[in-house]
């Protein structure tokens, strides 16, 4: 029997970690926490349940929530765990494929420990679409003085969100200032585009973190990823690797991001993107 | 204040990862190396607190003799003393990990106010280290953090959400892990590298454990297989981009 902890049944990663879970055995025990978010102390009625049902492995999502809520299971019960897997077998041990390096590499590993903890990478399988119907546990908590979200603040929406936009232009190391990003939010205008950039952007000061595409930033998935001046880092691709389509702007024909790139345009972007806006408007105005 | 940040030295990788002929490590033949991204927030972070604040910071690695390297770094932009817990560069799981930190933390002559680490390192990307030194030590914990506010003997904590922000309260001492945007680091400048050979680094060798995680290999996932299509040189591509933009439906 499996122990599969879900932050929502309704959300596709939940699913997904629901999925994969069935895949690997068919008896599978499905569990959320409901309430305020407390990560220690929802890990301990996630032990309560594991002494109770004696599950040889505990799934979660590969989430900032899943990751934590996991960690705090394994620190209690000072068993091995590894985060974000693609694959597993169960067995004595227990083998994993798990992410590093924000999916630029795979680890295969082995699991000296009982029961097996893991969380499922996400986008690592499709989730079965009758997981969302799946019949699901709320386990009880207790509120024992360990850290607990204590107040909400809602986001001020403003303009289109990074992680949702359907267009992202980004400029990178190659727009070379502040104020050199000004033709690419003039382009992110025309084409109802959310603004990114690559982390030496983000590092030299010219934009906010916020604004941030890549491991460490935010992961996008747009219908089109204009990359501009950006060299393709394996730190970036793991922000990008979502997109549908890439364009890449670059000098370098030799650059990597062009191995992952669909469409390529190679020159300068200070004279590519000022063009490529004239064009959309000539067109336009046609 | 008394603060603790806890770092990795991890290569610079650009933009294709090649592995070891052992493929149990990238080849790092051709690259530099730094700290992972949300630790150097941390460092940064640890160096702010103890301005406004008064007391004194120290960074910890666990890695090789070369990682003396990152520990200075930490220095040259104000950290104040560092410890470095020397391996033979080979693989240590989370808890090997977290069981070295919590034995150099407990041999400390001072207890700690903060203990703050990166969220996740960039390399291994395992997610729980700091959970499992907060566990070993009694202390709560609080991950992802990109606001930090030390308000007398409790911290305010801010996580960022899709939707917003989650705001903690704990009473210090605390753990912290911290994500890469909780500020701007601080570029080393030439008399803080100068101060940083000098500043006090204490070295020891713990014995490293059996893997629990054990890791067999690495694997370079297959490519993307992509061929790209050239749209054509300089501003005289434009027309082809706009009807690559215009079959996606968007002009």
């Amino acid at each position: 029997m499996l122990l599969v902890f879900v932050e929502d049944v309704q959300d596709e990663l939940s699913q997904q970690a629901l999925t994969f879970a069935q895949r690997l055995n068919g008896e599978v025990r499905t569990v959320t926490i409901t309430g305020t978010y407390a990560p220690a102390a929802w890990a301990r009625s996630i032990v309560q349940a594991i002494a109770e049902s004696g599950p040889s492995a505990v799934l979660a999502p590969g989430t900032d929530r899943g990751n934590e809520v996991l960690a705090h299971v394994a620190a209690e019960l000072d068993q091995p765990l590894a985060a974000n897997c693609v694959a597993a077998a169960l067995g004595e041990p227990a083998t994993v494929t798990r992410v590093r390096w924000g999916g630029s590499l795979l680890e295969e590993a082995r699991m000296h420990g009982s029961p097996v903890l893991l969380t499922v990478a996400p986008h690592a399988i499709a989730a079965d679409p009758a997981a969302a119907g799946a019949e699901v546990e709320v386990l009880q908590t207790q509120p024992d003085g360990s850290p607990a979200v204590a107040e909400r603040i809602a986001a001020a929406s403003a303009g289109v969100s990074l992680a949702d936009a359907d267009v992202v232009v980004s400029g990178g190391r190659g727009v070379g200032s502040a104020e050199g990003f000004a033709v690419i939010e003039e382009l992110a205008e025309l084409l109802d585009a959310a603004v990114g950039c690559s982390r030496a952007v983000t590092s030299a000061g010219w934009r906010p973190h916020s604004d941030q595409v890549g491991q460490t930033g935010t992961k996008i998935s747009p219908e089109i990823y204009i990359a501009c001046g950006i060299s393709g880092a394996t730190q970036h691709m793991a922000g990008c690797k979502g997109a549908k389509k890439l364009l890449a702007i670059n000098p370098d024909g030799e650059a990597s991001i062009f191995q992952s790139a669909d469409y390529g345009v190679i020159g300068d972007l200070h004279e590519v993107v000022p063009a490529i806006s004239a064009e959309v408007r000539k067109v336009r105005g046609a | 204040m008394n603060i603790l940040v806890c770092v990795k030295r991890v290569p610079l990788t650009g933009g294709k990862i090649v592995l070891t002929d052992d493929e149990r490590a990238i080849s790092t033949k051709h690259l530099g190396f730094t700290v992972s991204p949300h630790e150097e927030c941390g460092a940064e972070e640890a160096v702010r607190i103890v301005e406004h604040h008064g007391g004194s910071s120290t960074v910890l690695t666990l890695g090789p003799p070369e990682a003396e390297e990152q520990l200075r770094d930490m220095m040259a932009i104000g950290v104040d003393r560092a410890i470095h817990l020397v391996t033979d560069g080979g693989e240590w799981d989370p808890q090997a990990t977290a069981s070295a930190i919590v034995d150099a933390i407990r041999a400390e002559a001072d207890s700690y106010d903060l203990i703050l680490f990166g969220n996740e390192s960039a390399d291994a990307g395992n997610y729980q280290v700091a959970i499992r030194v907060a566990h070993a030590l009694g202390l709560p914990c609080v991950t992802g953090v990109k606001g930090i506010s030390v308000e007398g003997r409790s911290v305010r904590l801010e996580q960022e959400l899709p939707s917003g922000r989650d705001i903690y309260v704990v009473p210090l001492p605390a753990v912290v892990t911290v994500k890469e945007g909780l500020n701007l680091p601080r570029y080393p400048s030439v008399p803080g590298r100068l101060r940083a050979k000098r500043k006090p680094l204490e070295a020891s060798t713990p014995a490293r454990p059996e893997p629990r995680l054990e890791m067999l290999k690495l694997v370079v996932p297959p490519g993307s297989g992509k061929q790209v299509e050239v749209l054509g040189h300089g501003a005289e591509a434009a027309p082809a981009v706009v009807a690559v933009l215009g079959e996606l439906g968007l002009i």
